[in-house]
């Protein structure tokens, strides 16, 4: 009755985008291919999936890729200058990032200030705090990292899931199953319909703001050691810019900016196709890279009028009972 | 007070409620009783207190003084949820649900059956499909609540206060924006619930459905208590009276000398005027040096007329004159150039400027006339300021002083001298002595009298029946949207507009339902 939900429509877009870059590219559909697309975007993929909750309860968090720039230093340093075992430093840097988000959720709930500004103030903490740390690329040679980037499930085809791929779709996985089953998901939703109502309807809404971000920021965590696996590697400059390829994954994954409307699979979705049009890029090696950006944007744009217009079909009839009722 | 209070069937009391914003007193002294098992009616027109009773005893508003005691033991919630926490429930009428959460989890949010850390999904659809059985409907849980009509959104509402174990059940005009049907589905609730024992306050305008639905009346007037009665032994005369008028005898000899009734020039005509579903086509003349009054309850077309008149709402259907010439009134702009002029009820919000001086509030509507390229000069604001500020009276007579500043009545002044200063040839008031103190009354009165002698037409709203008496040179009686009489000369009197309101209501209210 209100037509195709959004996540079909993302999903409609991923499988004829994939088959067009199939016909052009036949090996574009090949399991290694798909495979390597998964470990490239997997922490895109965990961040995304931290992004979702944070827009469904109506917030924004522009901090996760300086804190993914600050994990990877903070891992790098730990293991290689500091000495640290790096299961020790994985554990330190994940309750830092926690606290880090926890401690943003808890100045947008007391304060009552928007999450735009307080994130972006996080943005910039994070990544100022991880120059101070090292302003040059530290390289990892712990004996872990070599173990973890040769894991890998064969697949049939030639593919290979690897290690943080398989972290990835867990990730997601868990995150889907958190949102759609669990009271804390129903919360996350009630948030972004009304803080106000939802109040009112005994929701704990500093509480969950405080743990919604606390999440964000965790997930981002774990994406920054995800990417420090990816690269064998701590820089203070990685990851500039990916809280908004984040934001664009879960928009077009068909969750709705201003909050109440979304899911996790979406998102994991939107992420996909991010990733397919740079293996497009990438296949055709003619073109440049930067065409990513732009065919994120267009389809970014095309998004965000689509789902203007469902808002809008979605009011319309209410609109109508309005003006007939005198 | 007739009905002494028995406090062993009262379930919630409230006594000698008394509530203040700034100057300005919304309860004095309010007494309110509501017994288990029966359905109550909160009665009164716009500013009585109704709302302000109902956010103070669910803890909304602080109060000044008074108790409240449910079950006969004394509770002060501070907030909505505390209310409900003790066992009562308001349901408004913007819903206070999440239209993006299911029926399901809107009924269960924040309780919902758990397992292993899990929603029990099909449970709490089960318990939903359940709870909302007994209210006789039947409805796919899992669907969105914002894709069911406001009806079903308010049985749900009502299901999941009723769910929480709520004792009292404040219903704040919820059947506003309900058809016939859906109207008879919520009172057939209302009914069940009260005989479970829960007490239903029901706040409406609709006498109609009061007497329908309803075992007792109160009626507030002015922030203060007129009375309590049993619906069933109350005239609907009575009832009006009580919620409009003073006792007749009072009022009856305090209409002025009738002025003399001469031909006077027609300032602005609307003939077969109106707009479907807002008021129905009515015929209008406004004279120079008129007084006309608007009268009717709550909801009967007064502002809505006021609005089609002034321009801020399109007509449909009808044709406007001004000094004999059809004009077009499309928007308050229109009639701003033909020289109307429209004071609105909500003077906070539709009218003054708090942070602003008086003399920017005053200068505005004629700067917005002028156009942002012709500049009034400074001098030219301080003069017009101070002309008006004198002529109006208004106090204290420093143009400078930001208009929050001052009592009700002087921003009420403030804003007729914003109208009056770009030369109107027809003022529409709404309402313009509420809330404001008895002595600025009859010096706002005073006013418009004097206005009408320098030849202004004027239409003026107000739910103070002895006001409009005393003022106007003609009055027009509306009913159900509609214009129903007019009233001239020596006709016009409280008795004669009373009755006019209150004549055969039920027959056309059921005509207009069939």
């Amino acid at each position: 009755m209100k037509g195709l939900p959004p996540v079909l429509i993302t999903a409609i877009v991923l499988v004829a985008g994939f088959a067009l870059c199939a016909m052009q590219f036949p090996n574009i559909a090949s399991t290694r291919v798909v495979g390597n697309l998964l470990t490239d975007n997997a922490f895109l993929g965990i961040v995304a999936t931290g992004m979702t909750f944070v827009i469904i309860s109506g917030g924004i968090d522009l901090s996760v890729g300086s804190v993914i720039g600050f994990t990877t230093v903070f891992v790098a340093l730990a293991i290689e200058r500091w000495g640290m075992p790096p299961l020790v430093a994985f554990v330190a840097i994940l309750a830092l990032s926690a606290a880090f988000g926890a401690a943003m959720g808890a100045v947008i709930h007391v304060f009552d200030l928007p999450p735009f500004i307080v994130t972006l103030a996080g943005m910039f903490l994070a990544r100022g705090a991880s120059f101070l740390l090292s302003t040059e690329s530290v390289p990892i040679t712990a004996p872990v990292y070599s173990t973890v980037s040769d894991f890998a499930l064969r697949v049939p085809g030639g593919g290979r899931l690897t290690a943080v791929a398989i972290i990835m779709l867990t990730i997601v996985i868990g995150g889907a199953l958190l949102l759609q089953l669990t009271r804390f998901g129903a919360n996350v939703y009630a948030l972004g319909g009304s803080r106000a109502t939802a109040s009112l309807m005994g929701v704990a809404v500093g509480r969950m703001t405080v743990k919604i971000y606390m999440l964000s920021s965790l997930l981002a965590g774990i994406a920054g050691i995800v990417f420090s696996f990816y690269t064998s590697a701590g820089y203070s400059l990685s990851a500039v810019g990916v809280e908004l390829d984040s934001i664009a994954a879960v928009v077009i994954g068909g969750t709705l900016l201003t909050g109440g409307q979304g899911s996790v699979i979406g998102t994991f979705l939107g992420v996909l196709i991010q990733g397919m049009i740079q293996t497009y890029i990438n296949f055709d090696g003619t073109l440049s890279s930067w065409w990513t950006k732009i065919a994120t944007g267009v389809l970014l744009f095309a998004f965000i009028a689509l789902q203007q217009g469902l808002v809008a079909l979605a009011r319309r009839p209410v609109a109508k009972r309005a003006g007939a009722v005198s | 007070m007739e009905n002494s209070p028995d406090s062993a069937a009262s379930l919630l009391e409230a006594r000698g409620i008394s509530k203040s914003f700034g100057a300005v007193r919304a309860l004095q002294q309010v007494d309110f009783t509501l017994r288990a098992g029966e359905i109550h009616a909160l009665l009164g027109e716009n500013g009585a207190g109704k709302s302000t009773l109902i956010k103070v005893i669910t803890g909304v508003f602080p109060r000044d003084a008074g108790i409240v005691r449910l079950g006969g033991e004394e509770v002060a919630p501070r907030s909505a949820k505390a209310a409900l926490q003790a066992g009562i429930a308001t349901v408004y009428q913007e819903v206070n649900l999440l239209p993006n959460l299911s029926v399901a989890q809107n009924l269960f949010l924040d309780r919902q059956p758990m397992r292993f850390g899990m929603v029990r999904e099909g449970e709490m659809r089960r318990r939903a499909k359940a709870l909302l059985a007994d209210f006789g409907l039947d409805i796919d849980v899992s669907a969105p609540l914002g894709n069911y009509s406001v009806a079903i959104q308010h049985v749900t509402a009502i299901a999941r206060a009723v769910d929480l174990s709520a004792r009292v059940l404040i219903l704040d005009e919820p059947t506003a924006s309900l058809d016939r049907h859906e109207v008879e589905i919520l009172f057939r609730i209302m009914r069940q619930l009260a005989k479970r024992g829960i007490g239903i306050v029901f706040v409406s305008h609709f006498l109609d459905q009061v007497y329908e639905i309803s075992d007792r009346i109160t009626v507030l007037r002015n922030g203060r208590l007129v009375g309590e009665r049993e619906t069933a032994s109350l005239l609907r005369l009575e009832l009006i009276r009580m919620m409009l008028g003073r006792e007749l005898a009072e009022t009856t000899s305090a209409r002025a000398a009738t002025r003399e009734h001469q031909a006077r020039e027609v300032c602005a005509s609307f003939e077969s005027y109106g707009k479907s579903g807002y008021v129905a086509p009515f015929n209008l003349e406004l004279r120079h040096g008129e007084v006309v009054g608007l009268a009717g309850l709550l909801g009967s077309g007064r502002t809505e007329t006021a609005r089609l008149v002034f321009g801020a709402e399109r007509a449909d259907r009808g044709q406007a004159r001004v000094e004999g010439a059809p004009v077009r009134l499309h928007s308050p702009r229109d009639g701003v150039r033909h020289g109307f002029g429209y004071c609105p009820e909500e003077r906070k919000t539709d009218g003054i400027v708090a942070e602003l001086t008086v003399r920017e509030n005053i200068v505005l509507a004629l700067q917005a006339k002028r156009g942002l390229h012709r500049p009034l000069s400074r001098r030219e604001q301080d003069e017009i300021a101070s002309r008006y500020v004198k002529m109006l009276d208004i106090r204290p007579p420093d143009p400078e002083r930001p208009v929050g500043l001052l009592s009700g009545g002087n921003q009420q002044k403030v804003l007729l001298a914003r109208w009056l200063a770009t030369s109107p040839r027809l003022l529409v008031l709404d309402e313009p002595t509420r809330g404001i103190d008895v002595g600025a009354h009859a010096e706002i009165i005073r006013l418009i009298r004097e206005l009408c002698d320098d030849g202004l037409a004027l239409l003026v709203i107000s739910s103070e029946l002895d006001e409009i008496v005393t003022y106007s040179d003609r009055v027009v009686v509306l009913r159900d949207r509609a214009h129903v009489e007019e009233l001239a000369g020596e006709a016009i009197d409280v008795g004669n507009i009373l009755a006019a309101i209150a004549v055969d209501s039920v027959a056309v209210a059921l005509e207009a339902h069939t």
